[in-house]
This record gives structure tokens, C-alpha cells and sequence, in this order.
């Protein structure tokens, strides 16, 4: 775990309510929940990852850029981490 | 690299020559000759009798579409760079004078225009989808689709044109439905296409997406199999292959967009299978000369004696 646990889940959470278009509310899925399973589609993954780097000022490298970085905000928290880790 | 090294110069310049196609100068925009228009016909009913057991209800749409259409198709994410809006003149006789006067100075003036709300359809099924905001019966419905789609890919291979037609034949109802309407129809048109002397493939499709954002789009079109063209190779061997045709499962994507519910309440799920129609005429007369008359007997009468 980094210092940046925290707030990147919350800025998950925030991009996914914002840009998600889910099914359900973000505040009752788990940090483990497919997203898929609640409604997200390709189309919106582009503007939750965008959300995503902007409040983070992070960009996700070019091989992270699949369905598998977006199935949950356990995903997209790693994948977070490995973004930093190649700044 | 000069031009007649070029995989489609070479045909490009005998299809002007013959009159099939000419030039209108701008690339990727041609007009069409007699012989193009009595093989689009033919085509066209070819493809008609084809599918003519599905009962399919024609529509047909101009070739723009109202941006509220545009927007909830999500095409402007996926392919930005193919995006043409539609932009007209709204001012008075101060703005008019503005642009009278940047014209006098040679300047460009197409920007003392204004967007009219109105896109160039990129793909003809779209403005479908807007009709059937509702309920469908049980079995869903299936439709044939002839549009003109514009993408702004400016290129001199003939192949390429920015605006072009495309007959579909689209299916909406449930996530079964619309799956077997792909998978049953697409090896149907491959049927036909090669009934016509055109050595095809059906591949996994590659769409243009945009950017980084479309790594994502086109990694998830690809993984969960999507969609499927097929392909031809026009310019030999050693070019790459050209796709003429699609078929394509949107999962609920026009579903949610666009309101529509199948029978039991549930988002409804769609399909189209797409034919291109002027890559295929281009890939015939490439394949087969550039004289209807001279194409081979087993050609021409698939084309022009199905009803006999």
C-alpha cells in the first residue's frame, strides 16, 4: 500500500460517478466489483480514464490501456500505481 | 516513392481512363461513370435477393444526421478524425461583408460559417436506431438500410473515398437475436461476394480508433470478438487486404442510447451486417476489367440474371 491509496480510490470512485453512466450507485460497489457487470461499456471507460488523469495528473502507459485496467476500481487503483511508477 | 509504385495507382489511373470513376479534386472523391452505375445496380439487387427471406422493412435517410442522433451514438470518442459536422452561413449583411471581404483577399472564409446542427452520417445504420425509441415486439425487427456515410479519411487510393454507401441489413431485439443475426448472415454474404468472383476473408475487424483513448476501444472490440469484416485483397499479394464489408454486434450500445426495449422490457441488443458498396464494385472491376460486358459468364449472371 502507498500513501496514495487513499485519495486515488477516491478519485476513482469520483471519475466513475461522474463518467461511469453505471447501473448502480458507486457507493455501494466494492473495491473488487466487475464493473462491466454494472453497467460499464468501453465507451465510458474513455472518459473515466480521462477523469482519472486529470485529477491525478498521471497518464496510464499505452499497454495498460485495455478492458482488464478498467474491470474494477481494484484494477484501476493498481494500475494507477504502475502509471507513477513510470513518471 | 513515386506514384506508379504505389499499390493503387496503378488501377486508379485505369478506372479514370475507362471512365468508371473521375476525379473531382479532392482526394477520396470521385464521380461514377455509367459502368460503376449499372454495376451498383446490379450489386445492389444481388444483395436485395440475398437476404430478401429476412422480410427485412427498407429505410432510407439522407445523408446527414440531427447532432442529438450523432451524440448518442458516441461516434465522435471512437473516431474523431473521421468526424464531418456541417456548418452553414447565419449572419446578417455585417457578417456577409466580412466574409465577401476575406474571399477578396483570398483568405480562407468557411469560418464566417457556423455549425447548423447537423452531422455527415458516418455510418448508415445510425439514424435508424432513433426511430426505434420504444418497445419492440417479440423477435425484434430487422431492416434494410442503404446510406451514404461520409469519414473524413482523405486518400488517393480509390478504395478510401470519404463518401461512399453502405447497405445493411441490421437486426434489434434481444442479445441471442442479435448475435445469431451476425452470425448467420455474415457467412451468407461471404456466400455471395464469392459468387461473384471475389476471394474473401473473414477476419477480425481493426477499426481506425482514435488516439490513446481508442487502445482501450479497440482492445475491447477485439477481446470480446465484436465485430468481423471481410476482406479482399484488391492491389495482389504483397498490399495489404482492403475490408468491404462488416458485421458487427453493438451489444446494448444503440439500446441504451436510444431507449429501445425488446419484447420482455429488457435494453435491446442490436447487429448489422454492412456491405461497402463502392469498395466492392472497385474490387469487381479490379478483379474482373473494367468492361460489365467482358466480366465473366458466371459473374455476370449472378449479378444481372437472379431473377431469371
Amino acid at each position: 500500500m502507498s500513501e496514495h491509496t487513499y485519495g486515488d480510490r477516491l478519485a476513482i470512485r469520483e471519475a466513475l460517478q461522474q463518467f461511469g453512466r453505471l447501473n448502480r450507485p458507486v457507493a455501494e460497489l466494492a473495491d473488487e466489483t466487475d464493473l462491466f457487470s454494472v453497467g460499464f461499456t468501453s465507451h465510458a471507460t474513455v472518459n473515466v480514464m480521462l477523469a482519472i488523469e486529470d485529477a491525478l495528473g498521471i497518464e496510464f502507459p499505452d499497454e495498460l490501456l485495455n478492458r482488464s485496467t478498467f474491470v474494477s476500481i481494484e484494477a484501476l487503483a493498481s494500475a494507477i500505481e504502475i502509471s507513477r511508477g513510470q513518471a | 516513392m513515386t506514384g506508379a509504385e504505389l499499390p493503387w495507382a496503378a488501377l486508379r489511373q485505369r478506372l479514370l481512363d475507362a471512365g468508371v470513376l473521375a476525379e473531382l479534386g479532392e482526394p477520396g472523391l470521385f464521380a461514377l461513370g455509367a459502368e460503376f452505375n449499372r454495376a451498383f445496380d446490379a450489386l445492389d439487387a444481388l444483395y436485395v435477393r440475398t437476404f430478401a427471406d429476412l422480410n427485412a422493412e427498407s429505410w432510407r435517410f439522407p445523408a446527414v444526421e440531427p447532432k442529438s442522433v450523432f451524440e448518442k451514438t458516441d461516434y465522435v470518442a471512437s473516431f474523431p478524425q473521421l468526424t464531418g459536422s456541417l456548418s452553414v452561413f447565419t449572419g446578417g449583411t455585417p457578417e456577409h461583408a466580412a466574409l465577401l471581404k476575406a474571399r477578396a483577399a483570398g483568405a480562407g472564409w468557411e469560418d464566417h460559417l457556423h455549425p447548423s446542427g447537423l452531422m455527415m452520417s458516418p455510418a448508415a445504420c445510425h439514424p435508424l436506431y432513433a426511430l426505434l425509441t420504444g418497445s419492440l415486439p417479440a423477435g425484434g425487427r430487422t431492416f434494410d438500410v442503404l446510406g451514404s456515410c461520409f469519414r473524413h479519411e482523405p486518400s488517393p487510393d480509390p478504395m478510401r473515398m470519404q463518401t461512399f454507401r453502405m447497405h445493411e441489413v441490421v437486426h434489434v431485439g434481444t442479445a441471442e437475436s442479435a448475435i445469431a443475426h451476425r452470425d448467420q448472415t455474415a457467412p451468407r454474404l461471404v456466400e455471395m461476394l464469392t459468387s461473384i468472383g471475389l476471394e474473401v476473408e473473414y477476419v477480425l475487424a481493426n477499426d481506425p480508433f482514435f488516439g490513446r483513448t481508442g487502445r482501450i476501444m479497440a482492445s475491447n472490440q477485439r477481446e470480446a470478438a465484436l465485430k468481423f469484416e471481410i476482406t479482399t485483397k484488391v492491389y495482389g499479394d504483397e498490399a495489404p487486404e482492403t475490408a468491404i464489408g462488416s458485421a458487427n454486434y453493438h451489444n446494448d450500445h444503440f439500446g441504451t442510447a436510444f431507449g429501445i426495449l425488446d419484447a420482455n422490457g429488457q435494453v435491446a441488443h442490436s447487429a448489422c451486417l454492412g456491405l461497402g458498396m463502392e469498395r466492392t464494385l472497385l474490387a469487381l472491376f479490379a478483379k474482373h476489367g473494367l468492361s460489365t460486358n467482358a466480366w465473366p459468364q458466371a459473374v455476370r449472371s449472378a449479378l444481372w440474371q437472379g431473377n431469371e
